[in-house]
């Protein structure tokens, strides 16, 4: 894989990358989780990262939210004032604040992502408290927008988050981490543990405030269906290493490794 | 010095503790000074009393108490229940100082829960006892945690806390130990006092000094120094406000205890400050 093969399918290939990742490794001792794992991200666009379980896609994932510090590699990041700026190379209130404006991480498990204990409203309005808003109805007002953007009923504002089904609490994570309207969101298996249905309603829900925001999005998942809903391109990973890429529909419909073949083709149909 | 060495009774050390301790504890004050409302950890030692008893107060007090002194010490306001008169006895043996009721004749005083009413002086110092310092610890459990959270100002969680009273109880609910921002830049909890004396620790011209025994800490806010209470811009703190006023000397501008006085439901207040409350009356039966 190379690079320059991305930006070709990149549609705005004049643009610079929102998100560049160059020669990322993180190993566990003897164990590879990542080797040498290279790619950009435009604006507004959603990169699917697919590949069976222990091939790296997590390690990938929390490595980009600078929560792994990787073996070696950069991650570049185009700032809102059009500054590029290396990850690790941050100073941590900078690296912090970017995380939390910027930024955004939703977890495969909402439990990860969410504060259990307090009200779904505190749960969107944690990241306008924590970056400086100090009017409390204003933030209500935002958190009220937000639930009602994902489809959660206003009058459940003050309802934790644990009274919620597994369907809204995964939406309330997505609203708790668009509220600042971040330009880059790390999405690990969003739609895992749902069922078909409520995964269908996030799945459109996810494009919609995709194309909206003009988000830019990597979504990590092992889910083939998911990954061509979701995503404008495709990384498929295998043991650490992206063995191929490119549009979503390319490497679905014509795989060319025969990893990637073995993994369409092992889809039910 | 030595003089009053030989003063103290019963074979101790002025003021109890060994002098190594107390250039020990000197030097986290100093620090505490330094940076105020950051929390500075110091050997805590084992004192007569148990933990939970005003342990860290007893140590910053006798680290910072000389021959010259007036200790005044009140636990919940009142200088004659059973913490506050017996950390008064024990400095009285042990450091042979004097000791008053008044505050304005003390020059140092140690405090359970209450800032006196009288406003202090740039000559004096307070003295808290401090049971739980850290005001992320009901957030974060994870001390390490709380500590960078502190280290880059990220109060954001505390936040998180008011809003949900108001959200719940329309109202923050905290009312006592409301944690306060020390000159814009730590986040402190000011020991159990109730919410009501927090204004009085904005710009008062005493030295504050903080003591957690237990959990081996010491903090301070150094005289004129800005000390705001948390809040919304839309739901500002306030403190609370009683519609009676104080049964024995009439003050109504004082903190009251509710006092219940028989079993048929009558009850009165009273100040909580009992040398308050004393020399109002004082003043009075003069008139």
């Amino acid at each position: 894989m190379s690079e320059l093969s991305l930006s070709d399918v990149s549609a705005s290939q004049h643009e610079p990358p929102l998100l560049r990742v160059t020669g990322l490794s993180k190993s566990f001792g003897a164990v590879v989780a990542c080797r040498n794992v290279s790619f950009a991200l435009w604006p507004g666009e959603v990169l699917g990262v697919v590949g069976e379980s222990g091939s790296g896609k997590t390690t990938l994932l929390n490595c980009v939210a600078a929560r792994l510090q990787p073996d070696a590699g950069r991650i570049e990041f185009q700032l809102r004032d059009g500054r590029v700026a290396e990850l690790f190379e941050m100073s941590e209130p900078a690296r912090r604040m970017l995380m939390r404006t910027d930024w955004g991480v939703v977890h495969q498990n909402p439990r990860d992502g969410l504060r259990l204990g307090v009200s779904a409203g505190a749960n969107v309005g944690e990241r306008l408290m924590a970056v400086g808003a100090r009017h409390y109805g204003e933030i209500r007002g935002a958190a009220s927008d937000w639930l009602r953007k994902v489809e959660i009923e206003v009058a459940r504002i003050d309802d934790p988050p644990s009274t919620f089904s597994g369907g809204m609490q995964q939406r309330l994570q997505i609203a708790r981490n668009l509220v600042s309207r971040p330009r880059l969101v790390l999405m690990d298996e969003p739609t895992g543990g749902l069922d078909v249905s409520v995964q269908a309603r996030l799945l459109d829900l996810l494009r919609g405030l995709c194309d909206e925001l003009r988000l830019a999005a990597i979504v990590v998942t092992h889910d083939l269906g998911v990954a061509r809903l979701l995503a404008h391109r495709l990384m498929v990973m295998r043991g650490g290493e992206i063995v191929e890429s490119g549009l979503t529909d390319q490497v679905l419909d014509d795989p060319q490794h025969p990893y990637s073949q073995l993994l369409v083709s092992s889809i039910l149909q | 010095m030595s003089a009053a060495v030989e003063q103290a009774a019963g074979g101790y050390n002025f003021a109890y503790l060994d002098e190594q301790t107390k250039r020990m504890i000197r030097r986290a004050i100093l620090k505490a000074v330094a940076i105020p409302g950051y929390q500075v950890p110091f050997a805590s030692r084992e004192m007569p009393l148990p933990f939970g008893w005003g342990t860290g107060g007893i140590q910053v007090t006798a680290s910072i108490i000389g021959p010259a002194d007036t200790l005044k010490v009140i636990d919940q306001g009142a200088d004659d229940t059973t913490n506050a008169v017996s950390i008064r006895q024990f400095f009285a043996k042990t450091a042979g100082v004097a000791t008053t009721d008044r505050t304005s004749d003390a020059t140092i005083v140690q405090t359970r829960h209450r800032i006196p009413e009288t406003p202090l002086r740039e000559d004096q110092i307070i003295v808290y006892q401090v049971p739980i310092p850290e005001p992320l610890r009901w957030l974060e459990p994870r001390e390490a945690e709380t500590r960078r959270m502190h280290a880059l100002a990220d109060y954001g969680p505390m936040y998180v806390r008011l809003y949900e009273d108001i959200a719940h109880f329309g109202r923050v609910t905290t009312a006592y130990d409301y944690p306060v921002m020390v000159n814009g830049r730590y986040l402190m909890r000011p020991s159990p006092i109730p919410k009501f004396d927090n204004p009085k620790m904005d710009m008062n011209p005493a030295l504050q000094l903080f003591g957690a025994g237990r959990e081996k800490r010491i903090y301070a806010v150094p005289p004129y120094t800005p000390v705001k209470s948390l809040d919304f811009t839309d739901h500002p703190f306030t403190v609370e406000r009683w519609d009676k006023s104080c049964a024995i000397c009439g003050a109504d501008d004082s903190f009251l205890d509710e006092v219940i006085t028989d079993d048929r439901g009558n009850r009165i207040f009273v100040c909580s400050d009992t040398d308050h409350c004393r020399s109002r009356s004082a003043a009075k039966a003069a008139e």
